[in-house]
Parts: structure tokens; sequence; C-alpha cells
């Protein structure tokens, strides 16, 4: 247990730093000019003193070599501090911590309906003995990875809210408010999510295990929930680690269209500010999530299946 | 009983009737899976997609760029087929002329990924070793930070515009193409053909174009006809935010991003662009399923 640990530590302080070295590789070594960057985005045709351009490079430490520049930061970001954000001046770390509970909300409810509908899609697609109603469900996931998300926002927003009432269309207080973005978060999850498990319970149900269940005269829905499910659902684990992340980036464009506070408003407004040191902070928050959540998901894999003991999980994993 | 067991196997196509040579079997299920009415109609679609970009003109006799603001916010009639916009233009020719740039940015983005990732791929598996695994590493974290993430960073040191989010797209892609084009080379590094081209002097750089890229390349390919309908979405998606064509150019992203503001009164100008989106992406996947061999797919 304890090397088990020791290994997934290590396991996880590489990825958080790889993260951090392919942000700077992107944000400060592609050929670009951080300072003009920065001094641009108050609009267009400003005059730059080179005064303050020096003073900006000094303070930024632009001015050092670059493996200087990227200790420096490695140090700083060590100790849990990413620089302060250029267009408002906050520092970079409590801005995140400030937006990082909406935005959590409201994926976690999204991955919550994500996984209710994907599933029951497979589910019901597997269980039905109709033909044309196993094409119909299988054909959904298809389409729901197709649509583009800020439509199906857009479109719930003009029924829902505009047409019909029922909800609210903005804003960012009470259940209510949260039930049509994360709808909305929650379809191409669903969708991804459906396809996976479907595949899966129909390569499971060619096993011998289910002729032998069925022989032994277990009703269609018992061998579907007791035998098939358990057994099918591991992709799907592996799938969610890799999930969480995609739906706090998704959030990007759900916040944006329900005008709601959180993450993804505040990366929309740092690139559009082009606030280099808000995007590196987000991108080593996604980091951060993918480690934890795929830590989660590992330590959940021998509950779903005893088959899996924490050392083949390492092993899976590298 | 085997069929309640089994209720996915499908039936065996044809029937036991006369024999029939494998050669003449393999044309006539390839010809049947050729016509089946999904694929046909994707193929329509993407077609009809691509005529819009190369020659709007044949589509539309109305301007996309500047409209008639005495005939704004028109519902879709006969004269304007997706209706009008708040300055009178005719939606339906922005989205035919929008298809240029948003489909070329989408070619721009595969490009990209299809060219960076399959190098990487290639010589991460066909180099192995130390390569491999640092090569691979960078892979792993590429693919942990979600897409859509890695392509704003790469925007915001790019700056905005199609082309910049086509590239960042793009970069987002890499790993993907690195990771299926590695599986596919290391697949074929095992083959015998590979040694005896090695044990008949051939240099490595042979090898490696002559027999291991034609024989790797399949998945690649079928992975960037996915990649093609995933690239719109993307690049839409950017576009939506507000990264992407700077006003008026229209672009489907911005089209639907435009219609925003009149959400409540004229639904037609989200809905119509957003179908078409739809329609197009729909089409690829179906077209790379296709080019993937799959046969399943009874549609």
């Amino acid at each position: 247990m304890g090397r088990y640990l020791a290994r997934r530590l290590a396991q996880a302080v590489f990825v958080l730093w790889a993260a951090f070295t392919v942000a700077f590789a992107l944000l400060y070594l592609l050929p670009s000019d951080p300072v003009a960057i920065m001094l641009d985005s108050g609009g267009e045709g400003t005059f730059v003193d080179p005064e303050q351009r020096a003073e900006l490079t000094a303070r930024y430490g632009l001015d050092e070599p670059v493996h200087v520049q990227y200790l420096t930061m490695l140090a700083d970001a060590a100790r849990g501090d990413f620089g302060v954000s250029i267009s408002t001046g906050a520092p970079v770390r409590s801005m995140i911590v400030e937006a990082l509970p909406e935005t959590l909300e409201l994926a976690g409810t999204a991955l919550v309906l994500a996984l209710v509908l994907g599933a029951g899609t497979a589910l019901a697609a597997t269980y039905t003995r109709r033909p044309w109603l196993r094409q119909l469900l299988l054909a959904l996931p298809p389409l729901g990875v197709s649509v583009p998300t800020f439509w199906t926002g857009l479109l719930l927003l003009q029924l829902v809210s505009f047409r019909w009432g029922l909800l609210p269309a903005m804003g960012d207080d009470g259940v209510r408010a949260l039930v049509l973005p994360a709808i909305t978060l929650a379809l191409p999850t669903a969708a991804v999510i459906a396809q996976v498990l479907a595949k899966s319970l129909a390569l499971t149900w060619s096993e011998p295990y289910i002729g032998t269940a069925r022989a032994k005269g277990v009703s269609r829905s018992g061998i579907l929930l007791g035998h098939a499910a358990r057994n099918a659902a591991i992709p799907v684990l592996t799938l969610v680690g890799v999930t969480v992340g995609n739906l706090v980036a998704g959030s990007v464009i759900v916040e944006t269209v329900f005008s709601r506070a959180g993450i993804g408003r505040l990366t929309q407004a740092a690139v559009g500010a082009q606030d280099i040191p808000v995007v590196q902070g987000l991108v080593v928050l996604a980091a951060v999530i993918f480690v934890v959540v795929n830590l989660a998901v590992d330590l959940v894999y021998p509950l779903v299946d005893p088959r899996i003991t924490r050392a083949r999980t390492l092993a899976v994993a590298s | 009983m085997t069929e309640l067991i089994t209720p996915v196997a499908p039936a065996p196509p044809g029937g036991p009737a006369e024999p029939v040579p494998a050669a003449e079997r393999r044309d006539r299920g390839l010809v049947r899976r050729l016509l089946r009415p999904g694929l046909v109609v994707a193929i329509a679609v993407v077609s009809v997609a691509l005529l819009w970009a190369f020659v709007p003109g044949w589509f539309t006799g109305h301007d996309p760029i500047t409209g008639v603001p005495a005939q704004n916010l028109r519902p879709p009639g006969a004269d304007h087929w997706f209706g009008t916009d708040h300055l009178g233009r005719d939606l339906f020719a922005r989205v035919v002329h929008g298809s240029a740039l948003s489909l070329q940015a989408a070619l721009i983005a595969v490009l990209i990924g299809l060219l960076a990732g399959s190098t990487i791929g290639l010589l991460s598996g066909f180099a192995g070793g130390a390569v491999d695994d640092v090569l691979m590493r960078v892979v792993d974290v590429l693919l942990a930070i979600p897409g859509l993430l890695l392509s704003l960073a790469v925007v915001t040191v790019l700056g905005f515009g199609t082309v910049n989010v086509a590239v960042a797209v793009g970069v987002a892609s890499v790993a993907t193409f690195a990771r299926v084009m590695r599986g596919e080379v290391l697949r074929v590094r095992q083959a015998t053909y590979i040694e005896a081209a090695f044990a008949s002097g051939v240099r490595w750089t042979g090898v490696l174009r002559r027999h291991v890229l034609p024989n790797s390349a399949g998945p690649v390919v079928v992975l960037a006809a996915l990649e093609f309908g995933q690239a719109i979405l993307a690049v839409s998606a950017l576009s939506f935010l507000g990264f992407g064509a700077a006003p008026p150019a229209p672009e489907w992203g911005s089209l639907i991003s435009e219609g925003r503001n009149h959400l409540a009164t004229s639904w037609w100008l989200t809905t119509l662009p957003g179908l078409v989106v739809i329609a197009v992406v729909l089409a690829t996947s179906r077209i790379s399923r296709a080019l993937g061999g799959d046969g399943s797919t009874t549609w």
C-alpha cells in the first residue's frame, strides 16, 4: 500500500509538472511577444511607451534568460503562486479559487446527468427486443456528438425559457437556474458514455456466463443489471477519468451561453484579454482535475471488479 | 436460442443460395455498402457543402455582407429560405458563403493534426526506446489537458482570427493522431516483410517510406475524416466565443452567435445555421465509418 501510494504520488507530480511545462512552452516560447500582447490588449493602435515596456518586461522577469524564467515560475507554482492577472492585477490563484465552486457544481450535476442518460440509453438499447427501438436508441449517441454544445444551449433557452417561460434564462442562483446549463453540458458526454457502454454491453452479452445465467433461469433484466452491467462498466469508468476535465473545459461555452459566473467565464475573459498568467493557471488546474479524478477512478476499479487489484491497476495505467 | 443469447449478431448477408466467386461476392458487398441510404445522403451533404464553399453563386443570388435594412428579421419564406437577420441580410446566403471559411478552417486544423501527429507517431513507433518513451509521455500529457482548453491557450498566444483558430484546433488534435499512428506502426513493424526489407539491405528511411507508412496509414485516414467533423464543431465553438472571424465575414459559429441577441423573437437565426452544421458533421462521421470498413451499420 505504501509503495502504491508513493508511486501514484510520483505519477501525479509528474503529470502536473509536465502540464505546467507544456503550458509554459506554449505561452512563453512560441514566437510571440508577451509584453506586446499585454500592452496591446487595451485597444487598437495603443502607443507603447518604451519605459513602460521595459518596466513591464522587468516586472514579469521576461528580461531574464528563458531557463531562469522557467525555473522561477516553476518554483512559484510549486508553492501555489501563479502570479498576478495582467488585466485585473489580482492573484491568479484567488481568481481561480473564487470561480471554482460554481463550475464544480455545474460540472458535477452534468456528470451525474450524463451518467444517468448515457447508461439509461445503452441499457435500454441492450434490453429491448424490438429491433426498431434498438436502432433508434443506438442512433442517438452519434447524433449527440455531432451537435454543437452552444447550439443545444441556445435552443433550450429559446424553447424552455423564452417560448414556454418554464426556467430562468440566465443567472446563477438556485437550482432552477442550474437545470438548463447542466443538461446542455451533459448531452455530448452522455452520448459518448452511451456509445462506449452499448459497445461494451454487446461484447459482454456474448460471454459464456451470460448463457449460464440464462440457462439457470435468470430474467432478462436480472442478467442485464446483475451480470452484464457490472462487467461492462469498466470502460465507462476509464472514460469518466477523461470526461470530468472536458466538462470543466466545456463550461467555457455553457457559462457564456447562460451568462453564469465560473471557471468558464474566467477562461473566456482571460483568452479575450490574452491574459497569459491566468491561462497558464487554468491549464494547470485542468491537470490537477485530471490527476485527482483519475486517482479516484483507480480506487473505484477494484470495487466494481474485484479481479482488478491495485497492482494490476498500476500495470494497466502504465 | 442462440439468437436470444446474442441478439446483436447480424443476419448472414444474402443467404446460403448458389455459390458465388469470392471476388464477385466482395464486389457485390462493397456496392451494397456504398448504396446504403445513410451513406448516399452523407456524401450528398458533404458535396453540397463543398460546392457552397467553391461556387456559392450557384446557390444564392443574395449578398451575404450587405443587406436590405427594410427587410430585417423576416422569418423563413420563399424569397429568404432561412429568413433575414437584424440588418436585413439573407441568412441562407450567409450560411452558403460561410461554408468557405468554416470548411477551410476545419481542413487546416485536420492537416496540422494529421501531419504533425503522424510524424510524431511514426518516429515514436519506429524508433522505439527512449525516443518513444519521451514522445509518448508528452502525448499523454497533451491528452490529459482538455482539447478545448489547449486550443484556447494557443489562441491566447497567436491572437484571434479564423486561421489562428484553425491552427489552435489542429494543435489540440496532434496527440490523438500521434497515438493512432504509433499503434499502427508498432503493429506493422512486427511484420515479416519489414524484417525482409531490412535483411535485404534497405536503409531505414526507405523502410519507413516504402513499407511502414503505406501500411499504417489506413486508420489514420479514417481518423482524419472523423476529426474533420469534430474540427468543424471546435472551430465553430471558438468562433462562437468570439475568437474567430471578425464581423461581418460570415462563419457558421459566428452566425449562430450573432443570432443570440434575437433569440426571443427570431428563432431561425440560431436554429437553421446550427442544423446545417449538424448535418455536415453527421455526414462526415458517417463517411468516416464507411472508410473504416464498418459494415455493421445498416443504414
